[in-house]
């Protein structure tokens, strides 16, 4: 008994140790703070901002920021600060959602193709080659052009599919040093089938390789959609989203900066404090 | 609806539309734009043109740049220099290049009124005007790939900075700055290379939303028509046009690696 839980209580220990080194690091806490208060402010919604973030056109149009609304009004005569405060909630919903699905696929073709190898991994890995040859936004343009569909739905699925490639490849390199250890020819010696060897041996031992670059794609995710969003591809109006806000807006910038310079600087305080977090989670499980 | 359906081939099986098509774009033919009756080459031609200066530009701009941030970074790894430097280089990579661009125009162009909003030129521009008009949309590009460009450099001088070639060449009696000249940059700038090649992939891309905000007639905005409008010919070509310019990218960044490299050069001979 003693034998088994020795090891146990190190790897315990190890993980004790990787979130104390996490939470005493300052670009960890800062980055938690900023999406904590995002999150919050996506679950709470219309019910904390001053004004509704879509119905309320109570004010007068395209007022500059002043006491009464602190980032002045949009051209509909919308509080910009209620909406800024309303727009995480969209992307904050499908950019986390995208990145848990693309690594569900990723994962799964990794291991496949990483365990098989042969004429599955070739097939496999030269579409997901010619797929990578092309920019992720590009990708998604010609998917929602042929698709025709610009539902949340729809852009999740595809920012998904064009992620899935990318996790694939990074799971495939780990099970490819993992498939050569002597627990994994054990297994298949007793007897083992191939999905079980996969999931439950190779899989547990490759998982932190697949947090990080779930972390990392979070970042990317956010920002794909961002940019499909603005490039009129991604979420659409009335959604109070930063990036629509400013497709909305960014005609009118010369006369009206503060509807689009706030979302702007939302979208980047945002993705700079998921990469914060994502950088420090790496440097704690890789360390 | 039938009569153009024939005349546009259309009717005919979907295998059989895909090999046509090919065998013309093995010819160089890639059809013709459904949206604009001309050939797809007539609409793809100037915006490649376009995009090539405008990432041309860009690319002046970020690799001496990135590669100078890195160098000082590494040099002086650990300290506030460094830290600064990858820290603020890594934050602007990660904010989506439209962002960084409106903030580039808000300040640059409606504030301070000195270089224009758009990047579309008046026709017959001269090539200084046209350096004007490309400057706020190359700098947002140069941004985003500023840090990953810096990142990478710095790995390469830290790594050969620790390499026991180094501490040789130091105890030849080598002085400071001939070491780091002949020794370190030499061999830290090889990740370096590769990397760049990468991101001229990642730089097309980022040349849709910021050709878009600009308004400038290049690729990327080409394609976003052409999606708009379901002009599958032109968006075909325009995906396709990427991609041979991605796997051009990574041809050159191998054959520079090893020129670059002896050990891959005189591999390749014995």
């Amino acid at each position: 008994m003693s034998t088994i839980a020795a090891p146990r209580s190190e790897a315990a220990a190890a993980r004790r140790e990787r979130v104390r080194l996490l939470l005493r690091s300052p670009s960890f806490l800062i980055g938690a703070t900023v999406i904590v208060f995002w999150l919050v402010c996506a679950i709470l919604g219309s019910r904390i901002t001053p004004y509704h973030p879509i119905f309320d056109q109570s004010s007068d149009p395209s007022l500059r920021p002043s006491s009464a609304h602190v980032f002045g009004t949009d051209r509909l005569g919308r509080d910009v600060f209620s909406r800024v405060l309303a727009g995480s909630r969209d992307i904050l919903i499908v950019a986390p959602l995208a990145v848990v699905l693309s690594t569900i696929l990723g994962t799964a073709f990794g291991l496949v193709t990483g365990y098989f190898r042969g004429i599955a991994d070739d097939t496999i890995s030269r579409v997901f080659d010619a797929v990578l040859a092309i920019p992720v936004i590009v990708l998604a343009v010609t998917v929602v052009a042929a698709l025709g569909s610009r539902s949340t739905w729809a852009v999740t699925v595809i920012i998904a599919t064009v992620f899935a490639p990318i996790i694939a490849r990074t799971v495939r390199a780990a099970v490819l040093a993992e498939a050569q250890l002597d627990y994994v020819e054990a297994a298949g010696l007793r007897g083992e089938r191939a999905p079980y060897v996969m999931f439950a041996e190779i899989l547990p031992n490759v998982m932190p390789p697949i947090l990080v670059e779930a972390t990392i794609r979070l970042g990317y995710a956010i920002f794909a959609v961002a940019t499909l969003t603005f490039i009129g591809f991604g979420l659409q109006p009335p959604s109070p989203d930063w990036a629509v806000q400013i497709a909305d807006n960014y005609a009118y910038v010369d006369q009206q900066w503060w509807t689009v310079l706030f979302p702007g600087l939302a979208i980047a305080s945002l993705v700079v404090a998921v990469n914060l977090v994502s950088d420090s989670v790496q440097q704690a499980l890789e360390r | 609806m039938a009569q153009y359906n024939h005349e546009h081939g259309t009717d005919r099986p979907a295998v059989v539309q895909y090999v046509d098509w090919l065998g013309g774009v093995v010819r160089g033919d890639l059809g013709e734009s459904l949206a604009q009756e001309r050939p797809v080459w007539d609409v793809l031609g100037p915006a490649l043109v376009n995009s090539m200066k405008l990432a041309a530009f860009a690319f002046l701009l970020v690799v001496p740049l990135g590669i100078l941030g890195g160098v000082v970074a590494g040099l002086r790894a650990g300290r506030p220099t460094d830290r600064t430097i990858t820290v603020v280089g890594l934050s602007l990579a990660v904010v989506p290049e439209f962002v960084t661009g409106l903030v580039l125009i808000l300040v640059f162009a409606i504030w301070l009124g000195w270089l224009p909003v758009t990047a579309q030129w008046d026709e017959g521009a001269g090539a200084l005007t046209q350096v004007r008009y490309l400057t706020l949309p190359a700098i947002a590009l140069a941004i985003v790939l500023f840090g990953y460009i810096a990142r990478i450099t710095r790995a390469g001088v830290v790594e050969s900075l620790e390499a026991d070639y180094t501490r040789t060449a130091y105890l030849k009696g080598l002085s400071h700055a001939t070491v780091i000249r002949r020794h370190v940059l030499r061999n830290a700038l090889m990740p370096t290379i590769a990397v760049v090649a990468t991101q001229v992939g990642y730089l097309v891309g980022g040349l849709v939303a910021i050709e878009y905000l600009f308004n400038y007639q290049g690729l990327g905005l080409m394609l976003l028509h052409a999606a708009q409008l379901k002009d599958f010919t032109v968006l075909t070509a325009g995906v396709l046009v990427m991609g041979v310019v991605y796997l051009l990218a990574t041809l050159v960044a191998d054959v520079l690696f090893a020129l670059l490299n002896p050990r891959i050069r005189y591999g390749a001979v014995e």
